[in-house]
């Protein structure tokens, strides 16, 4: 059983793209690189939008300060052209790049390391064969002391497990290649992980929702109440394969998860992202007891929900599917962490458009008409409406996200 | 000198309803295809938002999404005797500007003609002899027949996803339908909107005086739809805020919302916005299209060559270009010679309005194509002996909005300003309704366009001459329906009631609509048509006007907007179905 799982995990692997001496130029390997870097998402940091592919550039904020993706073309000079295979995978299993330089975790190696030597040598066999770009990348931008890299050393120590991924043998083969693909390649903790003070994985709360550079990534566990456990296996294939469903639509950084990603990923692959997810955990927290109607704020909140949301999301919170969001019972509105909502309300968002779903509505942005205790006031009522139950948020947590959205323009 | 750019298959001229249609089959068909766009990029998610898109000041009154007389205007008399002068505000219609053109700005309302209407010079005479027509009416058979361009008004409207109830599927009447209208192969893609009040008031009255009233098609939706591009749009809110505004709810069709995101994806297509086609370029034999040449806002020329063009502008400018660039023989109102700016034609609306002070009509809850309608009275559905008139149009309840500024009833003889006009308005706001019709406009010797032989454009072009005014037929026929419109306003039971039928000379400062139709006309007959029945010119073989209203040989009595779509799907199918197999004249 276990041996036969491990199999299913890693088919790809008929054919070896390790050689000891020069690099593979064999199809089959550049064939499966170019999907295994889709399903990681490189390009999701190290292409800019209209930029070349893999010349990096993608800026990244972090809780210590900006980290630009490099160039990972196979340019000599400033891409990656003069790696050998071991940096190479050093550089994706620990995290350990040329010469041994310490990369930052922004690069999500913690996740890649679960990732077979095999499989990352067909992501250089396909990087190989991109289009050299010479593009010189400074790529660390931290202040001091982050800007030392050996502080890495200390850090990996505290917070990461270099090690291949092991199949459960209690859980079917679909199952586990879910379990590969969102643990490994797919990264998707990321930014679903809640981090330590240090930036590290909360490893007791997997996918239980985070903030990072301004979003709040939901639980994307199969909790009923914040995460997405209402969802059935088919809308959670529909959201990632095409960037909406019946319920919420892809935008922020997701978008480009689905942009350059999951809606490119075989439907095996995305059913099984969809079986593990929903087969995991029922991280975060309970539901709340919610604000009653009569609470003033949840008046006056009502009030302004009737005048600028509802013509859209509907007086009873149920949106339109594939097109507006419905707000009520979902994973984003009901988190302990507004970040998302309060962002969406006061700078709007666009919604990915993919070949399925091509219609990319917008959220418009409301910061110019409401003020920070309107804005407090609506989240509040839709956080505590049609069955919906949340902390209530303050025109302090509003201003304070204002003023750093203004920053970050 | 303009720079010349690589050569494409196909030149797009103007991205509203026609080019986009256009564009995206040609596209899809793997033709390389740059669409040259006189505005600015507009899209729905960006540019009408919500938040924002529901100001009137803005859009209604200060019409933000219009062309500005100082890019581009005409002039404009009633009678040859008289000397044009220049449109300086455009008020009596209002032509669009930018992506998605006039296709934003309307109401929604979606219309098929009558069988009839397109065989109406034969059909009329067959019915009441050719002494019925006026000498001076120019009208003519359409070249193409209803039956064959029944499927692609079906396109159109899946494509706009529009809402209604069929009256007559596959030659079987339809309880609720318009009895009146030729035959569907489909129901309408959404069943029909919610009426208000004032409409469901209409309706009984009409019925009880023997009427057959049905809801008005409107792509404004009764609900959410995908169309057969993968796109989504959504329900309408009823917010009254569609004619003269981008509907940022997805509701009302547009190009933006039904077209745009699909085309947006076919890599084969580029669209340059903010540049004029200044003309369109000839071969030396002058029998062949080389392409255009257009002007960017920095004011330098580029030409553009293409294997294709398409002339998808407004109506108008339409007929302007082909007159710049020399296509087709300029139309000779003395001689009665000539085809470009021939049959020029508009639209002859009146209206009833009524005040009910028992009722409480809500009229802010609206769409710009809801209401009930009655179609007893248009085409020739009704009997024209002894009439004086022929023509005829449709009539209802279908008040667009109650939007504050401009949504102002009184009772006659209410001051026109001050305390008693302030207090009248907020008294009568909520027991006003405005009915109206909605006439033909039949062509006429002497109604035309041509270039004006005295003032000229910003880069140094004629403007276009509009010579035009309301003939006998017309105001005969307008009078007659507002008076039939006026017994079932009566039958209301209004507290007061006005009526506002037609007058002539047509005056240009009061808006009546942006229905102007001709001068590009399509026909059997290259002596009376500027294009052959793909849309084809007779004399340049790859050009091509899909639709816009200047192929019209004249105008029913119906928005002319499905009409405009479903040959714009009609000629899509030409080109690539026939003209590529083998380019050359189709006829």
């Amino acid at each position: 059983m276990y041996r036969s799982l491990t199999f299913a995990v890693t088919s790809f692997a008929f054919i070896a793209c390790a050689h000891a001496q020069g690099a593979t130029q064999d199809f089959s390997c550049i064939e499966r690189g170019h999907y295994l870097t889709t399903l990681s998402d490189c390009a999701g940091c190290h292409t800019t939008a209209g930029g070349k592919p893999f010349a990096g550039g993608v800026a990244l904020q972090t809780p210590f300060g900006t980290l630009i993706a490099p160039n990972i073309t196979p340019d000599t000079d400033t891409g990656i052209g003069n790696w050998s295979d071991d940096e190479f995978v050093s550089a994706l299993q620990d995290g350990r790049g040329r010469n041994g330089t310490r990369l930052y975790p922004a690069m999500p190696y913690t996740a890649y390391t679960k990732m077979s030597r095999d499989d990352i040598l067909a992501i250089r066999a396909y990087l190989n064969t991109v289009t050299p770009v010479h593009n010189r990348v400074n790529a660390n931008q931290l202040p001091f002391p982050f800007n030392i890299r050996l502080a890495m050393m200390v850090w990996n120590w505290l917070n990461f497990t270099p090690g291949r991924f092991v199949a459960d043998p209690h859980q079917s083969a679909e199952w586990n290649r879910g379990a590969y693909l969102v643990q490994g390649p797919g990264h998707c903790g990321a930014c679903h992980t809640p981090k330590t003070a240090l930036g590290g994985d909360k490893t007791g709360a997997p996918l239980t929702g985070a903030t990072l550079q301004g979003w709040f990534a939901p639980n994307i566990t199969a909790n009923k109440h914040n995460g997405i456990g209402r969802w059935s296996k088919d809308d959670l294939v529909h959201y990632l394969k095409t960037g909406a469903n019946n319920d919420t639509l892809a935008s922020g950084p997701m978008a480009e998860a689905v942009t350059h990603s999951t809606s490119q990923m075989k439907d095996a692959d995305v059913a099984a992202i969809a079986t593990y997810l929903l087969g995991t955990g029922q991280g975060g927290t309970d539901r709340p007891t919610p604000i009653a109607a009569d609470n003033p704020t949840m008046k006056v909140g009502a009030e302004i929900y009737k005048d600028a949301c509802a013509p859209c999301h509907q007086d009873n919170g149920q949106g339109s599917a594939q097109l507006f969001p419905r707000l009520a019972g979902t994973a984003v509105v009901q988190s302990d962490d507004p970040t998302t909502l309060g962002r969406v309300v006061l700078e709007g968002s666009r919604a990915v458009a993919t070949n399925s779903a091509p219609t990319a509505p917008a959220m418009p942005a409301f910061d110019w008409r409401l003020d920070n205790d309107q804005v407090a006031a609506v989240l509040t009522y839709i956080r505590n409406s049609w069955g919906n139950a949340a902390p209530a948020v303050s025109a302090a947590t509003v201003a304070k996200q204002r003023t750093s959205l203004a920053q970050s323009r | 000198m303009a720079r010349k750019l690589p050569s494409k298959n196909v030149v797009v001229i103007g991205l509203g309803w026609t080019g986009s249609i256009l564009s995206y089959h040609l596209a899809k068909a793997g033709l390389d295809v740059v669409a040259i766009e006189r505005g600015p990029w507009r899209d729905t998610a960006t540019n009408f938002p919500p938040a924002y898109a529901q100001d009137e000041l803005r859009y209604a009154v200060r019409l933000d999404l219009f062309l500005r007389p100082a890019q581009e205007t005409l002039t404009f008399r009633n009678k040859a005797d008289q000397i044009a002068l220049p449109i300086r505000n455009f008020a009596g219609f209002l032509p669009g500007n930018g992506v998605g053109g006039a296709g934003i700005h309307w109401n929604g309302q979606t219309w098929r003609f009558l069988p009839t209407d397109f065989r109406l010079r034969s059909h009329l005479t067959e019915r009441y002899g050719a002494n019925i027509l006026p000498d001076d009416m120019t009208i003519q058979d359409w070249p193409v027949s209803y039956d064959e361009l029944e499927p692609y008004y079906d396109r159109f409207e899946k494509l706009c996803g529009t809402s209604g109830k069929a009256g007559n599927l596959k030659g079987v009447k339809q309880d609720g339908g318009n009895p009146f209208e030729g035959w569907r192969s489909a129901e309408y893609p959404t069943p029909p909107l919610k009426q208000g009040l004032g409409a469901t008031l209409f309706a009984e009255a009409a019925r009880k005086l023997g009427h057959s009233p049905f809801p008005q098609p409107a792509s404004n939706l009764s609900e959410a739809y995908t169309n057969p591009l993968g796109i989504r749009m959504g329900q309408c809110s009823y917010c009254g805020f569609c004619e003269r505004f981008g509907c940022g709810n997805y509701s009302k069709a547009s190009p933006q919302t039904c077209v745009l995101p699909a085309l947006l994806r076919v890599p084969n297509f580029t669209a340059q916005t903010e540049s004029e086609v200044l003309k369109i370029n000839l071969d030396s034999t002058g029998k062949r299209a080389t392409g255009v040449t257009y002007v960017d806002t920095s004011g330098k020329e580029w030409e553009q060559p293409a294997d294709i063009v398409l002339l998808c502008a407004f109506a108008l400018f339409n007929v302007q270009l082909m007159l710049i660039s020399g296509i087709g023989k300029p139309y000779d109102p003395v001689s009665g010679q000539g085809v470009v700016g021939r049959n020029y034609a508009y639209q002859t609306t009146s209206s009833v309005s009524v005040i009910l002070k028992d009722k409480v009509l809500n009229p802010f809850i609206a769409t710009g194509a809801h209401g009930m309608i009655i179609d007893d009275y248009n085409g020739d559905n009704f009997d024209h002996t002894n009439l004086g008139f022929v023509g005829g149009g449709y009539m209802g309840a279908g008040q667009t909005n109650g939007r504050p500024i401009q949504t102002r009833p009184v009772p006659k003889g209410t001051p026109k300003w001050g305390a008693a006009w302030k207090k009248a308005t907020a008294e009568t706001y909520q027991h006003a309704y405005s009915l109206s019709t909605h006439g033909s406009s039949y062509s006429y010797r002497d109604c035309w366009l041509d270039l004006d032989p005295t003032y000229k454009d910003r880069l140094g072009r004629p403007l276009m001459r509009m010579t035009f005014d309301f003939h006998e037929n017309e105001l005969k026929m307008s009078a007659f329906l507002t008076e039939r419109l006026a017994e079932i306003a009566k039958a209301m039971n209004p507290t007061e009631m006005q009526a506002h039928p037609r007058k002539g000379p047509y005056d240009s400062t009061i808006y009546q609509t942006t229905h102007n139709t001709g001068g590009t006309v399509m026909g059997d007959d290259p002596q009376t048509s500027v294009l052959n029945r793909y849309g084809q010119s007779w004399d340049v073989h790859n050009l091509f006007v899909p639709g816009g209203a200047s192929v019209f040989p004249q105008n029913h009595g119906y928005n002319p907007t499905n009409t405009v779509g479903a040959l714009a799907f009609w000629t899509a199918d030409a080109i690539t179905q026939r003209y590529l197999k083998n380019p050359g004249p189709l006829m």
